[in-house]
């Protein structure tokens, strides 16, 4: 099929899956020396990676829901990103298996019984696991059904699937906006027991669309420039990815500032110290550059409409907010580790880059099996036919 | 003021595509002066025509940053200068407190400068304008789609422009009054 992915591909694809192995076995290999932070570095780099996969997924039903001609040549993509959340799954068994090494609450040595009774039920070991396997048995299922009823609009171009899909997204992004803020407070709130912010799972949802978009606004920059997609990708798509960028980077902003303005007001001994922790030493310099290259350069650069419509220039920004997303959950999760400041691990880059070259594997693995473009959805054909 | 026989001539098209056709051949026919009227957006006919860049967005900029500036200084000179008190041990200066309402200021200032400027750009408000003299211009609204050469046009030439309209298979081209 000459609709689907070019052949060059096949040695990223190869590239990745290289990658991933060997730098996972290297870390693995220091891991040996210790365990506790090879573990550390990985469960950022499963929680970036998830999200990863997770954001595909949200943006995906979220086009499903309100159409638009942006989502379609992106929305190949964003299945085949959200069917790596299987592997995600596969690489959470070994954190189930090691959580009294991770998290304060599950230790050997903590002192359970000062707990209040609701925090012992809500954080032990066989509730957070049984959670976790739910989070993604949800997950898996919807993307299931997502990736199902498409592949059978592709077959038979029934026009009653398009409803079908919606049906499913609608309740879908609401079983999205319960799972990930359930599971953020699971795997990264947690680390620190005593603090708590009821934002903090949307701050995770927008990292993750965020990441999403930024991620696809990449690839398709790649591939924008034969068939399929070049059907359909213009100047003007891309003002359009660049806008959504604009609107997650925006209200990444507003989350996480909203969170830090509460807590900074009350003042409150529960709350304070996780933003001492992380305004000071080498954190506060992680905190400003968040500041700067997260919100204040993105945030003005995407308000122009030139940068928005050179693709090139967009996905260089883009590929900054992937990484800008990266710094992000790092700050949020390991000064529960490091309270004095960043350390350096290699293990860090290791997990990270190695579940990374997993992921695209994947990634492309997926993309490969079906056209780029998605057929006979009636939205897409009005585009094309009087676009 | 002097005053013009002819502002221009108005043709008239049944659909969207056709007027587009019209614009880009009259673009490339060398006509500069000319405007589109169309009962709802379409695309590309902004590119189409020639469509540049406005001082609207540096008006915009100027706005928001009156407004952000200004939002800061409402807050900070009483909090700080005019009438300091003691909020809950806090610093005088207490600046992330201020953020919510200079954003406020920022978005509100930015917006009503973007409307006012716009306005401003076009020339409203403008009690008089000769394209209401052309013969179903009402329909521009509904469900006609219309091209206006304007005699200004270097180009413009009663009799031959005339017939370049008629060419373009216009349903009517009329003669616009000033």
């Amino acid at each position: 099929m000459n609709d689907s992915l070019p052949p060059q591909y096949d040695r990223v694809q190869q590239g990745s899956l290289v990658a991933g192995v060997v730098l996972l076995g290297l870390s693995i290999a220091l891991g040996f020396s210790n365990w506790t932070q090879f573990f550390r570095s990985y469960l950022v780099a499963f929680i970036f990676w998830t999200g990863m996969g997770l954001g595909c997924m949200a943006i995906l039903m979220l086009h499903h829901m309100v159409g638009g001609t942006w989502g379609f040549a992106l929305r190949r993509l964003l299945e085949s990103g959200a069917k790596t959340v299987r592997l995600m799954a596969v690489l959470a068994i070994p954190l189930l298996l090691i959580v009294p090494k991770l998290y304060s609450w599950a230790a050997p040595e903590a002192d359970r019984a000062a707990m209040p009774p609701f925090k012992r039920f809500y954080l032990s070991r066989t509730f957070f696991t049984g959670r976790t396997i739910f989070y993604f048995a949800a997950w898996i299922v919807l993307i299931y059904f997502l990736n199902k009823f498409s592949a059978e609009q592709d077959r038979t171009g029934e026009p009653g699937i398009l409803r079908r899909l919606q049906n499913l997204s609608g309740p879908g992004l609401l079983i999205y906006g319960l799972t990930v803020t359930y599971a953020s407070v699971d795997w990264a709130m947690s680390l620190e027991p005593k603090w708590f912010s009821t934002i903090y799972g949307m701050i995770f949802m927008v990292t993750q669309a965020l990441s999403a978009t930024a991620l696809v606004t990449v690839v398709v920059m790649f591939l924008s420039d034969r068939k399929p997609l070049s059907d359909i990708v213009t100047p003007l798509l891309f003002n359009d990815f660049g806008n959504l960028l604009l609107v997650f980077t925006m209200l990444w902003a507003y989350l996480s500032f909203s969170q830090y303005l509460i807590i900074w007001a009350g003042n409150l001994q529960d709350e304070i110290p996780w933003y001492m922790a992380r305004a000071s030493g080498g954190w506060a310099w992680v905190a400003l550059a968040l500041i700067v290259f997260h919100f204040a350069i993105p945030f003005f650069l995407l308000l122009m409409r030139f940068i928005k419509r050179r693709k090139r220039i967009l996905a260089a920004l883009a590929a900054g907010l992937i990484v800008m997303s990266v710094i992000d959950i790092y700050w949020l999760t390991v000064p529960a580790f490091e309270p004095k400041g960043p350390e350096f691990h290699l293990t860090d880059y290791g997990t990270l880059i190695g579940i990374g070259g997993l992921w695209m594997w994947l990634f492309l693995s997926q993309l490969r099996k079906r056209p780029l473009l998605p057929l006979h959805d009636p939205r897409l054909e009005e585009v094309l036919h009087h676009g | 003021m002097r005053k013009h026989a002819l502002y221009g001539l108005m043709a008239e098209f049944e659909t969207a595509d056709a007027l587009l056709e019209a614009v880009r051949k009259a673009r490339e026919a060398g006509y500069r002066r000319l405007d589109a009227y169309t009962p709802f957006p379409v695309e590309g006919l902004a590119d189409a025509l020639g469509f540049h860049t406005t001082r609207v967005p540096l008006i915009v900029l100027i706005g928001g940053l009156i407004g952000c500036f200004g939002g800061f200084f409402l807050q900070y000179y009483p909090n700080v200068i005019g009438y300091p008190l003691n909020i809950g041990g806090k610093p005088y200066d207490s600046w992330p407190s201020f953020i919510p309402i200079t954003f406020e200021l920022t978005i509100l200032c930015a917006a009503l400068s973007a409307v006012f400027g716009m306005l401003a750009l076009n020339g409203f408000p403008t009690p008089y304008h000769p394209v209401f003299n052309a013969p179903r211009f009402e329909l521009a609204s509904q469900n006609r789609f219309f091209l206006l050469l304007e005699a200004r046009d270097p180009k413009f030439d009663a009799e031959k422009t005339k017939q370049f309209l008629v060419e373009l298979k216009a349903f009517e081209v009329s003669e616009v009054a000033t």
